[in-house]
């Protein structure tokens, strides 16, 4: 199955009842999807959109009176759906936003990118505020993780971005669907449906008292540090005796994997580190890694994004090199392969077995 | 002795922020008085935008969510779709539904959602202190018309409801105006029947409410209910607009 295709299916499994979306490529299939795969479901809607904006509003209004919702774009679309995350975060409305990237700025390239990171993992939008981001590196994965974002979303009333790329959602891949979808999900006490047996509700961003606004910031901030805690997310590979670590998210992960395997056969000790969560980003496991190895590799689709977020872990201790692709190149592990035995060799690291 | 007139029960008690003369609390009081009337408060879900009536949740006694500007009616397209029991209408300004929100509102109309748009046309945006709105008439000083609308450089007042007028999805417009006794009861009837269209499940429907902005149009209280008269109504002329509901009535 194709990575677009398995995120519709996943999430029809994890109970998302409404999907608005607004063509564009590479995430076509999972608008193509939803249209044939949930538009007649009882209980479910389907709308393409006339545009991202629109789209991420009827995001809005579905989760406000207590849909499982679900938009997909990529990166020029994502821009557009800024907004609507922002006012998303204010009002603590819970939703899932896919993101198959492709190279930019501008209209870009239709090809396989990672330069959203910032936007994804900095809010995007105005204002000071958090989505968690989840960066799958395989099918199965983003089948996986789209049923997470669902539970992350409700759970911390949070709008939730599965930051893929045009590579994975057009790769086909076997998947393993581990859930049925639920015959009936419990409505959100928070929902609006009506004051019936209760007193009238309401979900706001606006307000004219800057303490309150000040309040809801303070509010948000706790459950941000709260979800540092509990919902990091982070893989390993071969770290144990590396000498050297390359970082990586999402599909560069996937080439660097690649790379890296060829890379020990030549003797060459060197290992993965994979945060799967970009925000909240593992900090703290990269830190303990940077301790262990002689250094770092950051290696991204993009001119260096997270590598910000390592070096801020790192505070200026440990060494850490960057290769970066932008634009929609794909490189392949061996070009991957090759910087990392630059650097080796550079570096006067040991060989080994 | 009889009581004839009271706040309505889904107003809440608390005095409205909206200047003298101003239009918007007198629409909130009609949708109180319709929702109240027609037993639906229970299912009743308002969205309310960007706006003077930014606030309108702090009177209105239902549930309801904020909009993002403009983006009113594509909040409420996923409100009801998400939960079709619900009785939905959106409250919006005419920056907020005929500039910044058109696409929005013209898409929502087009697929014949069944929500109801209670729209203020007040030829200005209010809130933000008076500058041209897409329906401000041709020569009217605003902020930033402060020489009169010109029609060479900021084009014609939009006339939105006669657009959507033209769509399949619409079943109901008509515009009113909430400067008379008269035009305050038909402005009640017009919104009745709106939330009856959605009741039925026939499509899109909504009211325009020619609404004075006294503060902003520069005007004392009753000039300015003249001025919808002697102004506006030429513009945006009152009446039916569109009506394939088959309902000849509501009441
Ligand atoms: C994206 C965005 N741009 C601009 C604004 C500022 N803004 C708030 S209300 C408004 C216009 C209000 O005019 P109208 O919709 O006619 O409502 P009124 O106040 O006249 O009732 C504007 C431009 C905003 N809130 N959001
Ligand atoms: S500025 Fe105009 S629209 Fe706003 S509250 Fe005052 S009179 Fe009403
Ligand atoms: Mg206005």
């Amino acid at each position: 199955m194709d990575g677009n295709s398995a995120v519709g299916e996943a999430a029809i499994r994890a109970g998302c009842q409404c999907y608005f979306g607004y063509p564009i490529t590479p995430q076509n299939e999972l608008t193509e999807y939803m249209a044939t795969h949930l538009s007649r479901r009882k209980g479910c809607s389907f709308i393409q959109a006339e545009s991202e904006i629109s789209a991420i509003n009827m995001v809005f209004g579905a989760s406000a009176v207590g849909a499982r919702s679900m938009t997909s774009s990529s990166s020029p679309g994502m821009s557009l759906k800024q907004e609507g995350i922002s006012y998303l975060a204010s009002c603590e409305l819970p939703a899932v936003i896919v993101n198959m990237s492709r190279g930019g700025p501008g209209l870009g390239t239709i090809s396989a990118a990672q330069s959203d990171y910032f936007q994804s993992t900095r809010g995007g939008g105005h204002g000071d505020y958090r989505t968690i981001v989840l960066a799958p590196s395989s099918v199965q994965e983003l089948a996986d993780l789209t049923h997470r974002a669902f539970d992350l979303a409700d759970k911390y009333r949070i709008p939730v971005i599965i930051l893929g790329d045009g590579m994975l959602g057009q790769m086909q891949e076997p998947v393993d669907f581990r859930h049925e979808a639920p015959a009936e999900l419990p409505v959100r006490s928070d929902a609006l449906r009506g004051a019936r047996g209760r007193p009238s509700k309401i979900v706001r961003t606006c307000t004219s008292n800057t303490s309150e606004m000040e309040e809801l910031n303070w509010s948000l901030y706790r459950r941000y540090q709260l979800i540092e805690k509990k919902e990091t997310a982070f893989e390993t590979f071969l770290v144990d005796d590396a000498e050297l670590i390359v970082v990586a998210f999402g599909i560069a992960a996937r080439i660097a994997k690649g790379a890296i395997k060829s890379a020990r056969a030549n003797g060459l000790k060197v290992g993965l580190a994979r945060p799967i969560t970009l925000w909240p980003f593992p900090s703290g496991r990269i830190k303990e890694l940077a301790a262990t190895a002689k250094c770092l590799l950051v290696f991204e689709m993009n001119m260096g994004q997270m590598l910000e977020d390592v070096q801020l872990a790192l505070q200026g201790q440990g060494e850490v090199f960057f290769y970066g692709r932008p634009g929609g190149v794909i490189p392949t592990p061996s070009e991957v392969l090759r910087v990392i035995s630059r650097h080796y060799y550079q570096r006067g690291l040991k060989k080994g077995k | 002795m009889r009581k004839v007139y009271g706040r309505p029960r889904f107003l809440k008690k608390r005095s409205f922020h909206y200047c003298a003369g101003c239009g918007h609390s007198i629409v909130h009081r009609l949708l109180a008085e319709v929702i109240e009337e027609m037993g639906i408060h229970e299912r009743v879900v308002g969205v309310n935008s960007a706006g003077c009536s930014v606030f309108a949740y702090n009177y209105l006694d239902v549930d309801m969510a904020e909009a993002a500007h403009g983006r009113g009616a594509a909040v409420a397209t996923g409100m009801k779709r998400a939960y079709p029991e619900a009785v939905v209408f959106t409250y919006q300004g005419d920056g907020d539904l005929a500039a910044i929100g058109t696409a929005e509102t013209i898409h929502a109309a087009n697929r014949g959602e069944k929500i109801s748009a209670i729209f203020i046309n007040n030829a200005i945006y209010g809130m933000t202190g008076g500058q041209m709105a897409p329906t401000t008439l041709v020569s009217m000083r605003t902020t930033t018309t402060p020489f009169g609308r010109d029609v060479m450089l900021e084009g014609h007042p939009l006339k939105i409801s006669e657009m959507l007028a033209l769509l399949d999805g619409v079943v109901y417009i008509e515009r009113t105006a909430v400067n008379s006794p008269a035009g305050i009861r038909k402005t009640k009837k017009a919104i009745r029947k709106s939330f009856q269209t959605q009741l039925d499940g026939k499509g899109f429907s909504l009211v325009e409410i020619l609404s004075p902005c006294p503060v902003n149009w520069k005007m004392g209280v009753a000039e300015s209910w003249q001025w919808i008269d002697k102004e506006m109504t030429g513009v945006f002329p009152l009446g039916i607009i569109k009506d394939t509901t088959g309902n000849k009535d509501a009441d």
